[in-house]
């Protein structure tokens, strides 16, 4: 009577469940990021057969073959895979938390904080890229703590959270902006340059960095799946269904702020991934809980695509990945307030 | 007050003060609800009904005393094992956006899942018999948006009901319902009560439908304080609504069923004191 796959052991002490539709379109989202991938490893200044590119993965390729892909175009690809995921995946816990399709990390002033960390770090501390890295994640962190305890009177209500964290959002984009008229000109400049979140000169450190967090964050956040759907009903129906509803929330939030301060660390503020990708998820497997997975692997694919057409559609212009998902998150903004307008308008 | 036979009952609570953040909503309230009854709180606005339901239900902690549940503090059971004894409705439930009504049921499953234990055959005979008790097998895979207000009260009860636990609380599940709906609901209630072995709480607002389905009733004064409970023919009178609501009124028995009957005095006849309009209203 379930769709979807019900997988049960003989006795019946064990059974899974699964979604069908989610699991198609997670199988094809895969499937077409592995077509990025591969697009993006055979392609570009020096193009690469497919087979060169796979004897170079598998440790046999030539030396040559070996330098493209292991030093230009693999561990930028996977920061972008990695990032991509990890945007999603905090996004789609946020808006569901939050019970409010705005409740994303780059909207509720976790990325602008994450910034000014980077901006005291270049500005004030001159430090290196890893302690810019460590500055931003701390601006997040920080700034997720400021934003939860401002929104927190008797627990924390979604909409509050929102509204505030747009607030904070706000001022410290202000913050941001006098940092960089106080700061000298080379500064200045790297600043400028780490706002427009980029996946230039991305090297392994960062996708290993994204990367690990990620394998520690998502299982977490999966295994907390299912209690955070049916908060998504009301905290007094998830607590009347067993749910701990305090704990719940606490471990979410954390994850869902970490792995946005990791990905914003890695790469510089790249929005509307986590704000886009978990509802276009939720579109296409048109399920009514999170959809934690199909969130990451559409992040990924949106932004190792976006990433793959500013190299290869403009090379010479070294468009910043930011300025493509920009537009991507725009056109979805545009027409998710289109598409919300029309139907309360019925 | 009211004995509560001759064993201790499954639920009950001892001197509560209720609280939220600087408001007391109660102090110092005992209440028993008596196995396998129907047990109906009214109480006017702010007389602390639902505040009392939700401690019961371990949603709310009470500042102090206590609540038993199966002869153990409620505080001291772990979450899941507390929601496969007792169900709550309550009054507010947020249907996630374009939820089937059968994906809505079978979260009613989860205090009985495990991670490796997702979907048992339990799981999948526990929804099936809730969704048809309630009349909504056939709505299985509408959306829960699409529906109308009864229907979608149905499911939320059902959703409860999946859960296949003794008790069940339901914070005002006719709220917001017409009055076939209303009735509707209840006899599914009374039904589960008298067929099922379900002992029901329910929060109610109207006094003549409480006084129908009740085999135990609880009015509730503002400021937390029960100001009767027991057989709702027994402690239905006139003063009790003009003391209880400051409402004169006759109390007269029921054409349906017999059971007592709260008829506000018309606006003509209506007397300054609460004390003449009791006396008035006794006398006719």
């Amino acid at each position: 009577m379930l769709d979807g796959l019900v997988l049960r052991t003989h006795g019946g002490r064990l059974s899974l469940r699964l979604d069908g539709r989610a699991l198609a379109v997670s199988v094809v989202l895969l499937v077409a990021l592995a077509v990025v991938m591969g697009i993006t490893l055979t392609s570009g200044d020096f193009p690469l057969p497919l087979g060169d590119v796979l004897r170079s993965l598998v440790g046999e390729g030539s030396p040559g073959a070996d330098f493209i892909i292991y030093t230009l175009r693999l561990p930028r690809l996977l920061t972008a895979v990695f990032v991509g995921a990890a945007l999603a995946a905090s996004g789609a816990i946020l808006q569901t938390l939050t019970r409010n399709p705005l409740g994303s990390p780059d909207i509720i002033g976790f990325t602008n904080g994450s910034a000014t960390g980077a901006l005291l770090v270049i500005i004030v501390l001159q430090g290196s890229m890893t302690q810019i890295a460590l500055g931003a994640l701390a601006g997040g962190l920080v700034t997720a703590v400021a934003v939860y305890l401002l929104a927190y009177t008797r627990g924390v209500q979604g909409f509050r959270l929102v509204v505030v964290g747009i607030g904070v959002s706000a001022m410290l984009l202000a913050a941001n902006s006098y940092l960089i008229t106080r700061a000298r000109l080379q500064e200045a400049l790297a600043a400028q340059s780490w706002l427009i979140g980029s996946l230039h000169d991305r090297g392994p450190n960062q996708a290993a960095a994204v990367g690990i967090g990620l394998a520690i964050l998502l299982p977490l956040g999966l295994r907390f799946a299912r209690r955070l759907s049916l908060l998504e009903m009301g905290d007094d129906a998830a607590k009347a269904l067993g749910v701990n509803v305090e704990r719940t929330r606490f471990v979410l939030l954390l994850v869902s702020v970490t792995l946005a301060a990791i990905a914003t660390a890695a790469t510089g503020p790249i929005w509307f991934i986590a704000l886009a990708a978990p509802q276009l998820a939720r579109r296409l497997t048109r399920s009514s809980g999170p959809g934690l997975l199909p969130a990451a692997f559409l992040g990924a694919v949106l932004l190792a695509a976006s990433d793959l057409a500013v190299q290869r559609i403009l090379p010479s212009a070294h468009l910043p990945v930011g300025t493509a998902t920009g537009i991507i998150g725009g056109l979805y903004l545009v027409w998710l307030l289109a598409t919300e307008a029309r139907r309360s308008r019925l | 007050m009211n004995g509560t036979g001759d064993r201790t009952p499954r639920l009950r609570a001892e001197h509560l003060t209720l609280a939220y953040d600087q408001r007391t909503v109660a102090t110092d309230l005992s209440v028993a609800i008596p196995d396998r009854s129907f047990t109906v709180i009214v109480g006017p606005n702010a007389s602390g009904k639902s505040t009392l339901l939700k401690a019961l239900a371990r949603i709310i902690k009470p500042r102090t005393g206590t609540v038993h549940l199966d002869g153990r503090l409620i505080s001291a059971y772990r979450s899941r094992e507390v929601a496969r004894r007792l169900g709550l409705l309550p009054q507010t439930s947020i249907a996630p956006n374009g939820i089937s009504v059968r994906d809505l049921v079978v979260r009613g499953r989860y205090p009985h899942q495990r991670m490796l234990r997702q979907w048992s055959v339990e799981d999948e005979d526990a929804v099936l018999d809730a969704m048809r008790l309630t009349g909504v097998l056939d709505l299985a895979e509408r959306p829960v948006d699409d529906l109308s207000g009864g229907q979608r009260q149905r499911v939320w009860l059902a959703m409860v009901l999946a859960q296949q636990t003794p008790l069940l609380l339901l914070d005002e599940p006719t709220t917001f319902l017409d009055i076939a709906h209303q009735v509707e609901v209840l006899d599914l209630c009374a039904d589960l009560h008298e067929h099922k072995g379900h002992t029901i709480v329910a929060v109610l607002h109207d006094l003549n439908q409480a006084c129908r389905y009740a085999t135990h009733l609880v009015v509730m004064r503002p400021g937390g304080e029960i100001a009767a409970e027991g057989d709702p023919a027994e402690i239905m009178t006139a003063g009790l609504v003009a003391d209880v609501f400051g409402l004169p009124s006759r109390v007269i028995e029921d054409p349906e069923t017999g059971t007592p009957m709260v008829v506000p005095v018309a606006r003509g006849r209506r007397t300054p004191t609460p004390a003449a309009a009791t006396a008035d209203s006794q006398a006719g």
